[in-house]
C-alpha cells in the first residue's frame, strides 16, 4: 500500500517523493491545507472510501494515513 | 513566548501582507454615509464589499421601526429566550420568515454563525452521517465540529462526488444530511442544486440549504437558490440570515418537520446566548416587508451585478463562473492582491481582500458585493478605478508587455 500512496503523492504534488511509515505529511512534504485535502481526495477515490474529517485530523504520518486506510476498508473504524 | 506563541504561522502570514502596506483586517471607516458609500482616511469612498445586497441598512421604514421599537422596548433583551422571556417581536419576525418561506416553522438566532452551529449541531448526532461541501463557509465546518456526527467532506458542487461517498454509506445505519450554500461568499458561484436535490432523493439523505448570500438574491419571490432552482419541496432546512439583504444581524432556520419545535430545548447556541435586541427584530421585520413589497430592488442588484462582472470580463480580469451580486477576481499571489486592493482603497473604491485559508483553493482575491443601491456611475467608477489599477501593475492583457519592461 505503501506504493500506492507514494504514487498518489506523486500524482498530488506533481514531483518524485521518498516515503516511509514515519514520513509526516504536512512537515516532511511540506503540504499546506489544500494540499492536504487534494492528497485526501486523491487517497479517498483510489480506495473507494471517505475518511471522516475528525479521522483526517489524526493523520499526521504515512503510517497514520495506511491504518485509517485500512480500517475503513475492513469496516472496523468506529 | 508567550501563550499565543503557537499562532506564528498565522502572525508571520499577517505581518507579510502589513509589509505591502496593507492592513485589510483593521480598515477603519471615519464614518459610513450611505449603504455605498463612506469616509475612510478622510477620502469618500465607494463600499463595494459590504454584502448589503438590497441596501436597506439606512431605509428610512426600518430606521423609523427600529427607533421606535427601542423606544418602546428598550436597547435589549438582556438574556436568552428560554431562560429570560420572549418579545412579542421575535414570535413575529418568526411568523413572517416562515411564511415568507411558506414553511411550518421558523427559528431564529441571534446571528447567522449561531444558527449554523445550532442546527448542524443537533439535526445529526452520534452515528449520523453529516455531508458537506469542501469549500462551506467557517460556521458550517465549526457546527459541524460542535455535534458528535460523522463529517464527510465532498468536492465543491460536485453532486457526483458527493453520490458516490453516500453509495458508499449503504448499510451503515444513521441519517444522512447533506449540506450546500445557495450562494458561496468567496467566488459567488451558486451550487447546482437540481443535481443535488436529486442526490438527496436517490439516497435517502436530508438537504440544508444555507441561503446566506442568496435571500432576497436569486429566485422569483427571493427565498434563494431552492426557489430559483424549483426544488424547494426537497429542501428539508433552509438557514438564512438578515445581516445581508435584510441590512440588521441575526439568523433563522425554518422547516417543514413537524417535531421542529424540539429544536429550542436541545439547540445549545440558540439557548445560551441573549435573543436579538427588539430594534433589530423591528428593522428586520420591516426589511422582510420590503424584500417582498419591492421586487425592483432584486432587479435592480442583478442589474448593478452584471454590470460590474460583464464590465471586469470584458477587461480581462478572471472572474468566478456566473454573474452574481459576489464578483471576485482572481490575483495571481497574495502580495499582487494586497498590493492591488490597497491601490484600489487609495482611490476610493473598498472591497474586499480574501487570501489563504479564507479563500477556496488558496486563491487570493479581490472580492466585491454589489448593492441594489448602487448607481450606474458608481458601478463605473468602480470599473475605472479597476481598470486603471490594472494598468498600473501590468494586469490589463493589453500591458503585459510595458508593465514586463517596467517591473
Amino acid at each position: 500500500m505503501r506504493d500506492e500512496i507514494a504514487a498518489i503523492f506523486e500524482q498530488v504534488l506533481g514531483r518524485s517523493v521518498m516515503i516511509t511509515d514515519d514520513t509526516d505529511i504536512v512537515e516532511d512534504l511540506g503540504m499546506d491545507s489544500l494540499g492536504v485535502m487534494n492528497f485526501v481526495m486523491a487517497i479517498e477515490d483510489f480506495y473507494d472510501l471517505s475518511i471522516p474529517l475528525d479521522r483526517v485530523a489524526q493523520i499526521q504520518t504515512v503510517a497514520d494515513l495506511v491504518r485509517a486506510v485500512e480500517d475503513l476498508k475492513s469496516g472496523s473504524a468506529a | 513566548m508567550t501563550i499565543l506563541a503557537k499562532h506564528a504561522a498565522y502572525r508571520q502570514a499577517y505581518d507579510a501582507l502589513l509589509a505591502h502596506g496593507v492592513d485589510p483586517l483593521n480598515v477603519q471607516f471615519d464614518s459610513v454615509l450611505s449603504p455605498t458609500e463612506g469616509i475612510l482616511n478622510g477620502q469618500r469612498t465607494i463600499l463595494l464589499g459590504t454584502n448589503n445586497y438590497l441596501g436597506l441598512t439606512f431605509d428610512p421604514d426600518c430606521i423609523e421601526k427600529a427607533v421606535d421599537a427601542t423606544r418602546r422596548q428598550g436597547t435589549g433583551t438582556t438574556g436568552s429566550r428560554v431562560a429570560n422571556g420572549t418579545y412579542d417581536g421575535h414570535s413575529r419576525l418568526e411568523a413572517a420568515v416562515a411564511k415568507f418561506y411558506g414553511r411550518k416553522h421558523a427559528m431564529v438566532f441571534s446571528t447567522g454563525y449561531q444558527a449554523n452551529l445550532g442546527v448542524l449541531s443537533t439535526l445529526v448526532g452520534r452515528g449520523d452521517h453529516l455531508m458537506l461541501d469542501a469549500d462551506s463557509h467557517a460556521s458550517i465546518y465549526d457546527g459541524s465540529r460542535l455535534g458528535m456526527a460523522e463529517v464527510i467532506r465532498f468536492r465543491h458542487n460536485n453532486p457526483d462526488d458527493l453520490y458516490k461517498r453516500l453509495r458508499r454509506l449503504e448499510g451503515i445505519p444513521g441519517d444522512r444530511l447533506i449540506v450546500v450554500e445557495g450562494i458561496y461568499s468567496m467566488v459567488g458561484d451558486t451550487a447546482p442544486l437540481k443535481e443535488f436535490a436529486a442526490v438527496k432523493r436517490e439516497t435517502g439523505a436530508y438537504l440544508l440549504v444555507d441561503e446566506a448570500h442568496s435571500l432576497g438574491v436569486l429566485g422569483a419571490t427571493g427565498r434563494g437558490l431552492a426557489e430559483a432552482a424549483g426544488v424547494e419541496d426537497d429542501v428539508d432546512f433552509v438557514v438564512g440570515i438578515f445581516s445581508k439583504s435584510l441590512g440588521s444581524v441575526g439568523g433563522f432556520c425554518v422547516s417543514n418537520a413537524p417535531d421542529f419545535d424540539i429544536l429550542r430545548i436541545v439547540c445549545r447556541p440558540y439557548m445560551f446566548t441573549a435573543s436579538l435586541p427588539p430594534g433589530v427584530v423591528a428593522s428586520t421585520l420591516e426589511a422582510l416587508g420590503k424584500l417582498q413589497a419591492e421586487p425592483q430592488l432584486r432587479a435592480n442588484l442583478m442589474r448593478n451585478a452584471t454590470r460590474l462582472y460583464d464590465g471586469l470580463r470584458a477587461m480581462g480580469f478572471q472572474t468566478g463562473p456566473e454573474a452574481n451580486p459576489i464578483v471576485a477576481v482572481t490575483m495571481p499571489d497574495q502580495g499582487t492582491a494586497g498590493v492591488f486592493w490597497k491601490m484600489l482603497l487609495d482611490q476610493g473604491l473598498y472591497i474586499n481582500l480574501a487570501v489563504p485559508p479564507a479563500t477556496p483553493s488558496n486563491a487570493s482575491l479581490l472580492r466585491t458585493s454589489i448593492s441594489a443601491a448602487h448607481t450606474e456611475q458608481q458601478i463605473d467608477q468602480a470599473l475605472n478605478i479597476f481598470a486603471d489599477v490594472g494598468r498600473k501593475l501590468g494586469f490589463l492583457p493589453s500591458d503585459r508587455r510595458r508593465a514586463a519592461g517596467a517591473l
